[in-house]
C-alpha cells in the first residue's frame, strides 16, 4: 500500500487513534432523505460509517446509492460489498463505480443466506467467496489489474475491510481464517458483535500469538441491547451470535423501564474493555434501526470529538 | 446416483388432465433406488391414479411399463410398442431420462412425474443426500473429501462463514456445515494445513454455467 492515506479511516487507525465506525442500513424504498437523516445522526461522532448491503437478504436501497449520498453529507462511508447477490463481473464494475463515486472503504462480505430475507425464492450467486473478493480488491488496488489480469486505466485504490466472528464455530478456525484474510488484503477487520468478552479475548490473544494484530486494524463490534427479550432473540436467532447466560439474566433482572439504560451500560463496558485490549485498535457500532443512539454512546464513551 | 421424488397426485393428475391413455413409464436405475420411478412406484402411481380418476368421475386407461434406464435409447426402444398405444407418457425418470424419450418419439407428449433433485448418496435407508453438483472441475482432493460448493449453502471455498454453529449450518440446523466436517477430516488425516491454502476462484466454465455439456469419448465411438 503507498504511504499516503486512502481514507480518513485508515489515517485514523495508522495514528494509532482508536476508530469509531458505525453501521447505517438503507431504506426499504427510494428516499435519499432517510440516509441523509441517518447520518445526521451519526455526523461527528464517528470516523467512517458503514453502509450495508441488503442485510439480512432484505432488498433495500443499495449500499453504493447509500454511500454516495453520505458522501455528498462530508461523512464517509463504508461500503459494504457482499457476493450472494453479483457476480465476478458485476462486483469489480462495482468496485470501480464505487471508487469513481469517491468511496474509499470497503468492507467484503458473503452476505447473508437469502434463505432468512424477505425474498427467500431468490436464486444466489457466490460466484466467488469473501476471500476471494478481499484478494479481488487488494490486486485491483496494488496490481492495478482487474481479476482476468488486464490492466486497468485508473484502478480503485481501496481501504480494504473484512468480518471476523470469534463467536461461531469451529472456534480453533477463526483464527486461521483471520489470517487467511489478512493474506487476501483485509487492512481493517469489523467483528461480529461482542457479548462474550471472554471468548473474544481468547480469539484476540491467539490473533495476537500470530502477530496478526500487528497486520491488521481491529474494530470490535458493539450492539446495544434494548431488552432480555432482543438479548434472547440475538443469541437464539441470530446466526452467529453468543450472548451468554449472565447478560440476558442481567438484562431481564431490571424493570422494564430500565432495560435501555441496562443495555448502553453494558455497552460502556464493552467499549471500555475493548480499549483496554491490545490488539483492538477500535470500535464498530452496530445500533440496528437506532442511529440515534450513537452520539450518546460514542460521548458518554469519551470518545469525542473525533479527530 | 441421481435422486428423484415423485410428484404429488395432484400435480401429475393436472398434468395428465388432457388425456384418455397414459403410459406410466419407470426406470429401473436411479430413480428406483431412491423409491420415485421404479417398477414398484410405477404400479403404485398407476393404482392411484386409477382410483383418483374412477372418483372424479374421469375415463382413463392408464400403462405401466417400466425399462431399465430411461437415458439409453437401447432400453427406451423397448417400450416403443406400449409408446405407440398410449396418447402421452407419464415418465417417472429423471429430467435427463424424460427427454431421452422425448426426443426420440417426437409425436408423443412425455410428461414429467418426478421432479429430479439432485446427485446424491443413500445416507442410510431411506435417507438421501446431496453429494456433488456435477461442477466439472473436482476439488475435493483439498477439501478432504467433502465438497463445500455442494454442501455449504453459500459455496464457500475458503473456509466456513459465521454462521457454523456448533457443527450445524446456519441456513438449516438438520444441515451438517460444511466445513466443520472438512475441519474435522482434515484433521483426522493430519492435512490441517489445507486450511490455510488461499483457494482461487472457482472456474466455472466446466459447470452449467458454460451452457449444457457434453462429453465424447472417442475411444469408445463406433
Amino acid at each position: 500500500m503507498s504511504e499516503k492515506p486512502i481514507s480518513r479511516l485508515q489515517e485514523i487507525l495508522t495514528k494509532g487513534e482508536f476508530a469509531v465506525t458505525a453501521e447505517c442500513g438503507p431504506p426499504r424504498g427510494a428516499n435519499p432523505g432517510i440516509v441523509r437523516k441517518k447520518g445526521e445522526m451519526l455526523n461527528g461522532y464517528v470516523d467512517a460509517v458503514n453502509v450495508t448491503d441488503n442485510q439480512t437478504a432484505i432488498v433495500r436501497m443499495s449500499s453504493i446509492a447509500a454511500c454516495a449520498h453520505l458522501l455528498h453529507m462530508g461523512l464517509e462511508p463504508v461500503m459494504q460489498l457482499v457476493v450472494r447477490d453479483r457476480n465476478r463481473i458485476a462486483l469489480q464494475s462495482d468496485i470501480m463505480g464505487a471508487y469513481s463515486l469517491g468511496i474509499r472503504n470497503i468492507l467484503c462480505l458473503s452476505g447473508d443466506h437469502q434463505s432468512f430475507g424477505s425474498q427467500p425464492d431468490a436464486l444466489n450467486v457466490f460466484d466467488i467467496d469473501s476471500m476471494n473478493l478481499i484478494r479481488t480488491v487488494q490486486t485491483m488496488r496494488d496490481d492495478g489489474k482487474d481479476m482476468s489480469g488486464f490492466e486497468l486505466n485508473d484502478p480503485p485504490r481501496m481501504f480494504i475491510g473484512a468480518a471476523a466472528n470469534p463467536f461461531a464455530d469451529p472456534f480453533e478456525y477463526r483464527v486461521i481464517r483471520l489470517a487467511k484474510k489478512i493474506d487476501a488484503g483485509a487492512d481493517f477487520i469489523q467483528t461480529q458483535c461482542i457479548y462474550n468478552m471472554d471468548r473474544f479475548k481468547e480469539w484476540i490473544k491467539m490473533a495476537r500469538e500470530e502477530g496478526l494484530t500487528e497486520k491488521v486494524y481491529i474494530l470490535g463490534g458493539v450492539t446495544p441491547l434494548k431488552s432480555a427479550g432482543m438479548a434472547k432473540f440475538m443469541n437464539n436467532k441470530v446466526a452467529g451470535m453468543d450472548v451468554p447466560d449472565a447478560l440476558i439474566k442481567r438484562m431481564a433482572g431490571v424493570p422494564k423501564d430500565k432495560a435501555v439504560e441496562e443495555g448502553l451500560k453494558i455497552c460502556q463496558e464493552t467499549i471500555a474493555e475493548l480499549r483496554d485490549i491490545k490488539g483492538v485498535h477500535g470500535v464498530h457500532i452496530m445500533a440496528i434501526e437506532w442511529e440515534d443512539i450513537v452520539g450518546k454512546i460514542v460521548k458518554e464513551a469519551g470518545l469525542t470529538p473525533r479527530p | 446416483m441421481i435422486v428423484g421424488e415423485q410428484k404429488s397426485i395432484a400435480e401429475i393428475k393436472a398434468i395428465i388432465a388432457p388425456y384418455k391413455k397414459i403410459l406410466i413409464m419407470g426406470c429401473g436405475t436411479c430413480v428406483k433406488t431412491c423409491f420415485a420411478g421404479g417398477e414398484d412406484e410405477v404400479a403404485v402411481l398407476a393404482s392411484a391414479l386409477r382410483l383418483a380418476c374412477k372418483k372424479d368421475g374421469k375415463d382413463i386407461e392408464i400403462e405401466e411399463f417400466t425399462v431399465e434406464r430411461q437415458c439409453e435409447n437401447e432400453f427406451i426402444q423397448e417400450g416403443a410398442p406400449a409408446i405407440a398405444r398410449n396418447e402421452g407418457v407419464l415418465s417417472l425418470a429423471c429430467g435427463a431420462g424424460v427427454q431421452a424419450v422425448a426426443r426420440r418419439f417426437a409425436n408423443t407428449p412425455v410428461l414429467p412425474g418426478v421432479n429430479t433433485t439432485f446427485i446424491g448418496v443413500l445416507e442410510k435407508q431411506g435417507v438421501f443426500t446431496e453429494e456433488c453438483s456435477g461442477c466439472g472441475n473436482c476439488g475435493l482432493a483439498v477439501f478432504g473429501g467433502i465438497c463445500p460448493v455442494t454442501r455449504c449453502a453459500k459455496k464457500l471455498l475458503n473456509g466456513p462463514c459465521g454462521g457454523s454453529q456448533n457443527g450445524k449450518c446456519e441456513v438449516n440446523p438438520e444441515t451438517d456445515c460444511a466445513w466443520q466436517l472438512i475441519i474435522d477430516r482434515l484433521k483426522t488425516l493430519g492435512q490441517m494445513d489445507n486450511l490455510r491454502i488461499y483457494v482461487a476462484p472457482k472456474n466455472w466454465q466446466t459447470s452449467l454455467s458454460g451452457g449444457p455439456r457434453k462429453m465424447v469419448r472417442e475411444d469408445h465411438m463406433i
